[in-house]
Parts: C-alpha cells; structure tokens; sequence
C-alpha cells in the first residue's frame, strides 16, 4: 500500500471515513461474493437433478431479498451521517483564520499571494511566488481560490483538500497544517496540454523558518 | 386503436420490404431495412470502434508506465496527442461502443425476434439512425486527423477549456468532436424511438407486459432513460458549439456566461447514461443467468421494478460529480443522501440475480461465465461506488485514478463482458453455427485475469494520491517514486496481456462461423422466441402466416407441471 501522510486537521477525519465505508462495504462484498461462488459449486449441474421451481414471490424464500434491502439502507444511513459531517467540517464552515492567502490557477502554473509581514493580503508587502506555498505549521489558513482563464482544481493530497477554481469567482475554503515538511500541490482538473506539468510544492514550516522566509522574501521583493 | 394502427403499420413495412426482395448487395446490406442487417452493422462498427479505443488505452498506458519511450505502433507520445488519447477513448468506448452494441445492435436484432414481431415499426427511421450513426463515426474519426489533433478536453469536455481554441489549441478538433457526438445522440434518439415504440405495439399475441423477455424492458427502459435526459445535453452542446464557432459567451463568465452551467447539463445526461448503458447488460445477464443455471427468474418484478425505481434516482444523481467543483457546498448534501439512496435498488437487482442461481442446475458455458463474471466484477465497481457518494470521502478521491478503476469495473463489465456474454449467447442464432467452446473459454479467462491486474493496481494509486490525466507523473516528486511506477507498469503489462487475448476471440469468430458445428433453431434449450425461428432467421423472420403466440412468460424454466425442464414461450396448452 502507498502511504500518504495526514498533515491538516481534516485528513485524519476523512481517511477515518473511508475505513468506515471500506469496513462496511468490504463486508457485504465478501458476503455476497462468497454466497454467489458458493452457489455456483453447490447448484453446479448433476445429472438427472431437476431445479426447484422458485419465482421470488413467496414470503420465505423473497425474506432473503427484503431483509438485506432494509440492511443496506441502515449501512447507507450510516455512512452517510459519516460522509455530511465530515463535508460540513471541511467545506461548509469556515472557522476563524490566523491568515489568509490567495492560489490563483492558470495554464499552467500555480500563483500563491502570501500576506507578508502585516499579515494582510493586498498591501504592499504582499509575496507573491510561483509553484511554492509557504505555510505555517498550527495556523489556520483561508485560501482565496481564483482562475485566470480555465478550470484548474486546487489539490493537496497529504491535506486530503481538493477544489476546483473556476474564473470570474473567488472560492474561500480553509486548512490548518498539522506537521511540517514538503509536499506536492497538483492540478486535478484536466485544464490544456500543460496539465501535467502544472505541479507546485507546499512548504509547511515552523514559526522560526515561516517567519525567517517572509523576512528574505520581503527583503528581496521590497523596493 | 394502438393494435390496429401497428397492423397497419405492420402491413404497409411488409408491403414495402417484399418490393426489395430481388436487390444487390448494397440494398441487401448497407442500405437495408431489415433490423437484423441494422443489427449487425451497428455491431460491426461497434467492434470495430472498439478496436480503435482499445489501441488508443494501449498507447497511453506504454507512456504512462514507461514515460517518453516511442510506442510501438505509434512513435512518442506528446502532452497534445495523450490528451486527445484519453479524451477519444473515453468518448469511443462510451458512445461508439457501449450505445450501439447493447443497445443498437442488440436492441435491433432482439426486441423483434424475442417479442415475435416480423421488424421494428418503423423500419426506415432505423436505417436512417444507422446511417446518422455511421456518419458520427467518421466525424469523430476525421477529428483526430485536423489541423492542431484531436480534442483533448476530456470526454467531459468542460468549458472554458472546450470553448476556446485559445485554450484547448484545438479548435477544430473540439467542434468535430461535439458534432460527432451531438450526431450520435441524434442515431440513438431515433433508435430510441424505434424500440420503445416496437415493444410497446408489436408483441406477439398473447405476450403481456410481464411476459416480455428483461432484456427487451431493459433495453427500452433504458431507452426511454436517454430520451428523458439527453435533450438538456444537447441544447448545451449547441451552446458549447456557438462559443466555439461564433464566439457567444454561454460558458464565459467575463460576458456573464457560467462554465458550471456546462457541467449540470452534461451531468444531467451524464448520470442516467450510466444506467442507459447498464440496464441492457443486466438485461442480458439475467437472461443468461435464467438459460444455464435452468432456473425461473427470481422475482421478475423485483428486477423490472428496481430498474425503474433505479432509471427515476438517476435523475437526481448527477451533482454528485460535481461535489467539489464550486457548487453551493449545502447541496453536496442533498446529492449524498439521493447517492447512496441508488445503492438500494442497485443491491437488490444484484440480490435478485445472486437468488437465482439457488436450486438451479448451472453449466458453465462460456456465455454464461461471462454473465457471471459480470455479477462478479460489477459488485466491485459498485461497492467502490459508495466511497465517491459520500461527499466527505469524494473530497479525497475526486479525480484521481480511484475514480478512474471505479468507473473501468463498472463500465467494462458492461460494455465488454456484457458484449461478450450476449455475442456468446447469440452467436448460434445471429449466424447459425456454434461458437467453439474451448477457445471462448481460453478468451473468457485470458480476458478477465488480466482485467483485474490492469484496474487493482490503478485502486491503490488513486488511494496513493495519483491525479487523472497526467501525462508524465515525473513532475510530481510524491507519486513518482518506483513503487507508483511499478504498480503503473503492472496496469500496463496486464493490458497488453489482455488486448492480445482478443485475437483469440476474433479467430474464433471466423473460425467457428466458417466451419463451425451447426446450431439448430434452440442449441441452449432456451424459451424464448428468437429459438423458435430458424438460425439464423430469415427475412420477416418468421413464415407470415406462423407468427408465434404467446402463452407463457420468458422464465418457466424446471416448471413441475412438465417433463422437460424447459417450456417455450409459443407453446400451447
């Protein structure tokens, strides 16, 4: 198996999710599939053995249908008081932000707008970078996602984050990075022949190097 | 008055089909009226489309398993070209060979034979929706050789990358390939219309409404399906078309036009075509299913009614493709709920074929191993399903290759074990010899053995991270590592494996229609009435005057009222 980090808040959340679905579903496949090769070999044809006459309507015989059906619908409701409270933590609410940064998509590069020293975007001593996004590990981040010309989708796998930007609209979403480190952000909306290469890297950083890179980026974009 | 009316009809297609008798080849086959000439053309090209989106698949898995290397057959692959690769593929596999092989070909040459009717209703519209079918082939064929490629904006075909040259780089290309595809809708809307309209008005006497065979209801019911949703793709293709060609701004939010909009009218499609291409194929494994396991269905309105229950939910699917693509996020929940509210009547349809095999005595030929693996692979695709409903777990997946594998174990079992199992099963009455047992097995495994190693791998690099429609992953230092690359380059090897297997297949096609044993009317002792007929059926399929009654449903298979263990529909007494 390929192990992917969890590096925000919600990526614990979300594979817990897809264990709970993998558990459920694995079950009833193993279930059925097991049931299906066992009747198979059991009903496998034998000379002069006649097959039952069965239409699926009697009560006793059509128990073997309903009762799964209602058990299927309970699993369903399972899975999905999982599902809508996961989805509502991640994209419905927007808790309060240490900061916020604006990842602008276009063919076929990535622009991150870091809100520099006053911590504010839009003012002067804003960073912008191309294919690198700088965060801080424990902060609370809002991203501004906006496109320049077609569908691009903003994707962090070790956040477990995807969203797709779209031009002409500005879509806010959040994450809080739990551990430091590098890692890749892809483009996950086919967008032109530059899809492929349109890869950036996030830096997750400690307090002491988030803040000794704004210092050096500052130093070197203000006039 | 509806009885009367398709006499009628009935008479004046007679009338008009006996005038032809004495024509060439070219009346005979290529501008026939005769479904089961329409049938077999829909087929052929069908197969033939498949072929083409079966080497585009190989050349695109040689470049994602062994990045920049020249394909043999081929050459390099450019980021241009592998994205026109993926775009026609998918586009090939789901429209020019998934639509007019279960429901074209096999809609044409069975909804007749197995409700006794002597040819469809209308005999000209279906020449005529063949003939608009074909020409979408060539349109989509040709679009791939125009200055600047093939379009390669994804079958899905999002705007604004499809709407601008600009932006795609393929201008022509784009609006071929939305001809092409708008011209395919047009064939299955007049096929559409064809089937419905047969079934409901030339059955034979006595065939009543549950005495019809399921793959006829599935077929039409998936028609019906079509007709429902495809008008909203079609005046948002028109739309696409204009912002290609006439530079309007539909899907141009700068001159207020909304790229979302594209996505709810495609999906809107999108979705019940899942279904539209599904129900044909359950309809033929449940058919099988009944034949060689000599078993009466297990609950007949069971499987009607969930595919109905199933046709209407899937109208209330489609934003679950759209979850997190800029949506209000409040409606993600409405769409979970109706999701995996589909999985219910979907289980039960599975439920209902896994009960029939119960107290039957099952052979396993070789159409019906491929009804069975369809059972059995399908199952994956749709517990795979539930973890891309559940909005909170699609956040993750969404595009990346767990999509992708999720979609292959529902689509290939559909479209090409669903293809198998009906050309196996039909074979001796589409040409009147037997298909050659011990090769059709050595396809069947050398098909399915393969196709698993081909998709688990492409499971396990979606979980890993791996996005979709990349065209060299080296970029991504995460998913680039020996160990995705090696998964890769299973997924490849098994499906140069796979593809070569069908050269078996294609053998023993000729080889078993050239010198094949001869059939016989019934080689499956099986009930319903396409058996009754000679194979393969002649012109009017049966003699005028010795149409077939109906006394009996499809099913009445090991009936304890009767020594044989099986009992023809047209039977009397």
């Amino acid at each position: 198996m390929l192990e992917l980090v969890q590096a925000s808040t919600y990526a614990a959340d979300i594979d817990r999710l897809i264990l709970l679905i993998g558990v459920i579903v694995g079950v009833w496949f193993l279930l059925a599939e097991g049931i299906f090769f066992w009747l198979i070999w059991k009903f496998r044809a034998k000379p002069g053995e006649r097959t039952q006459y069965l239409d699926g309507t009697e009560k006793h015989v059509k128990k073997w249908i309903t009762i799964p059906h209602a058990l299927v619908l309970v699993c369903d409701v399972f899975i999905l008081v999982g599902a809508v409270s996961v989805w509502y933590n991640v994209k419905q609410q927007l808790p309060d932000a240490d900061s916020t940064i604006r990842v602008i998509g276009q063919q076929w590069a990535w622009t991150f707008q870091h809100p520099g020293a006053d911590n504010e975007l839009d003012t002067g001593d804003d960073i912008f970078t191309v294919g690198d996004l700088h965060v801080e590990v424990e902060k609370t981040y809002h991203f501004q996602l906006q496109s320049r010309d077609v569908l691009h989708s903003f994707s962090v796998p070790v956040f477990r984050l995807k969203q797709d930007a779209i031009p002409g609209r500005s879509i806010t979403g959040w994450f809080t990075p739990t551990r430091t480190g590098e890692h890749d952000v892809q483009c996950s909306e086919i967008c032109g022949i530059g899809h492929g290469v349109m890869a950036a890297r996030i830096h997750i950083e400690d307090a002491n190097t988030h803040a000794a890179w704004i210092n050096r980026s500052s130093a070197a974009t203000t006039p | 008055m509806a009885d009367t009316l398709a006499e009628v009809q009935k008479q004046e297609v007679h009338g008009h089909d006996h005038d032809h008798h004495d024509q060439g080849f070219v009346s005979k086959y290529i501008f026939s009226t005769d479904h089961k000439i329409i049938a077999m053309q829909y087929l052929f090209t069908g197969m033939l489309m498949g072929v083409i989106g079966g080497y585009m698949a190989y050349v695109f898995r040689m470049q994602l398993a062994f990045p920049g290397i020249s394909v043999p057959g081929f050459g390099q692959v450019s980021p241009g070209e592998y994205n026109s690769l993926i775009t026609n593929h998918g586009s090939i596999m789901i429209f020019w060979v998934a639509m007019p092989v279960l429901i074209a070909a096999f809609g044409n040459y069975l909804i007749p034979l197995m409700i006794g009717a002597d040819d469809m209703v209308f005999p000209r519209i279906n020449r005529l929706s063949f003939q608009v079918f074909f020409v979408s082939s060539v349109v989509l064929l040709l679009s791939l050789f125009v200055e600047g490629g093939g379009f390669g904006g994804a079958w899905t075909s999002y705007p604004p990358l499809s709407a601008s040259g600009d932006y795609n780089l393929t201008q022509l290309g784009a609006s071929l390939w939305l001809i092409a595809v708008a011209l395919e809708f047009v064939a299955f809307l007049l096929g559409g219309i064809n089937f419905i309209t047969t079934l409901m008005n030339s059955r034979a006497p006595g065939m009543k409404a549950y005495d019809i065979p399921m793959v006829c209801w599935m077929i039409v019911i998936a028609s019906i399906l079509f007709m429902l949703s495809v008008g909203p793709l079609l005046a948002g293709a028109v739309m696409l078309l204009f912002d290609q060609t006439l530079n309007t701004g539909f899907y141009d939010p700068a001159r207020g036009g909304d790229p979302i909009l594209w996505q709810h009218l495609f999906w809107f499609f999108g979705h019940p075509e899942v279904y539209v291409v599904l129900l044909p194929a359950i309809g033929i494994t449940v058919d099988v299913m009944a034949t060689f396991s000599r078993k009466k269905l297990f609950g007949y309105k069971l499987v009607l009614y969930t595919a109905v229950a199933t046709g209407v939910l899937s109208f209330f699917v489609w934003a679950h493709h759209q979850f997190i693509a800029g949506i209000d996020p409040r409606m993600a929940n409405v769409f979970t709920v109706t999701t995996l509210l589909i999985s219910v009547p979907i289980a039960e349809m599975l439920f209902v074929m896994i009960a029939t095999l119960y107290g039957g005595s099952i052979t396993l030929t070789t159409p019906m191993l491929w009804a069975l693996a369809f059972l059995a692979e399908f199952l994956i695709g749709g517990v795979t399903g539930i973890f891309l409903g559940a909005s909170g777990a699609d956040i993750y997946f969404h595009d990346t290759y767990f999509v992708l594998a999720h979609f292959h174990y529902t689509f290939f079992p559909i479209a090409i074990i669903g293809t198998f199992c009906a050309f196996t099963y039909w074979f001796p009455k589409m040409f009147g010899k037997m298909m050659n047992e011990t090769l059709g097995k050595i396809h069947f495994w050398g098909t399915i053995i393969p196709f698993n190693f081909i998709f688990i791998p492409l499971f396990v690099l979606g979980m890993g991270g791996q996005h979709r429609r990349i065209y060299n992953f080296e970029h991504f230092p995460e998913i680039a590592g020996p160990e995705y690359f090696q998964l890769r380059q299973i997924a490849t090897i098994a499906l140069l494996i796979m593809l070569a297997f069908q050269a078996v297949f294609f053998f023993n096609v000729v080889m078993s229609w050239w010198k094949g044993e001869k059939a016989g009317r019934n080689p499956w002792r099986a009930n319903t009435l396409e058996w009754t007929t000679e194979s393969p059926p002649p012109h009017g399929n049966w003699p005028v005057e010795d149409l077939p009654t109906v006394y009996r449903g499809p099913y009445e298979y090991g009936h304890p009222d009767r020594e044989e263990d099986y009992w023809p529909q047209n039977l009397p007494g």
